[in-house]
């Protein structure tokens, strides 16, 4: 009764395949998601949309990178479990919404806000080869100081 | 600092434990920040800790966090929805004991 006939085995094999396949273009997957976050130089898993973030912590990360004029691919976790599964075991964080840039895990909104506000953000961006909207900012300012 | 987490915050109280367990920390914060969330009164699903360690010596802001969320992986598992991680060192605490508010709520819990 254990033995397996051929015909079982062609049926497993085949299984494996599809098994190995799935894996492989499920959105939860780690292939899958190492393509996502090295197709932008910024890359962002949250809850909701950037013009509609369902979650106060995606929110703020969204409100960062618009202060920093950084534009970046957004993916939302509530529309697929299986990714807001995968991206935790991904980059080994509890949460959302993560941060990759330059296709390095970043970490979630806790550490965007210290970043921002200790300008390791700014940097952390020209390493990516992306200007922060901010430094704009300030020489436009320090042009204005200049020329009073 | 301890003992004074009353029974039934079964969860605040593991996440104290833990906390003091594997960082030791000179000070300590485990806030409930639950009722600012869609969830029913008296959850224990939402935590900001405050947690001020020299443990967080010499490392990066991720990699702290990672200490703590380590620290705290079973509660993260089970039932704890949202954590936000304040870590510092006892050198850093001593310069500023400010810790800012979290975010709103926007509504996306449990979808």
């Amino acid at each position: 009764m254990n033995v397996i006939t051929g015909a079982n085995r062609l049926k497993f094999n085949n299984c494996s395949i599809i098994t190995s396949l799935w894996r492989f273009y499920a959105s939860g997957s780690a292939e899958n998601i190492e393509e996502l976050v090295k197709k932008n130089k910024v890359v962002v898993f949250m809850k909701g949309v950037p013009e509609e973030p369902r979650c106060g912590f995606s929110n703020a990360v969204v409100q960062i990178f618009r202060m920093h004029g950084v534009t970046y691919d957004a993916h939302d976790v509530l529309k697929d479990e299986e990714l807001r599964q995968g991206i935790k075991a991904y980059s080994n964080w509890p949460t959302i919404p993560q941060v990759f840039i330059g296709g390095e895990f970043i970490g979630g909104c806790d550490i965007m806000l210290q970043m921002h506000q200790n300008g390791e953000l700014v940097e952390e961006l020209r390493k990516a080869g992306i200007k922060s909207a901010l430094l704009d900012k300030e020489q436009q300012m320090s042009k204005t100081e200049d020329t009073k | 600092m301890t003992g004074e987490v009353p029974e039934n915050k079964p969860m605040e109280r593991a996440i104290r434990q833990k906390l003091v367990e594997t960082l030791n920390p000179v000070h300590l914060d485990i806030i409930n920040e639950s009722y600012m969330h869609n969830v029913p009164p008296g959850s224990e699903t939402h935590f900001k800790v405050v947690v001020v360690s020299d443990k967080f010596d010499n490392l990066p802001l991720i990699k702290r966090h990672r200490l703590v969320n380590d620290a705290l992986r079973s509660e993260l598992q089970n039932g704890v929805h949202a954590l936000s991680v304040v870590a510092k060192t006892p050198t850093q605490w001593k310069e500023g004991t400010q810790v800012s508010p979290s975010p709103a709520c926007r509504g996306g819990f449990g979808k």
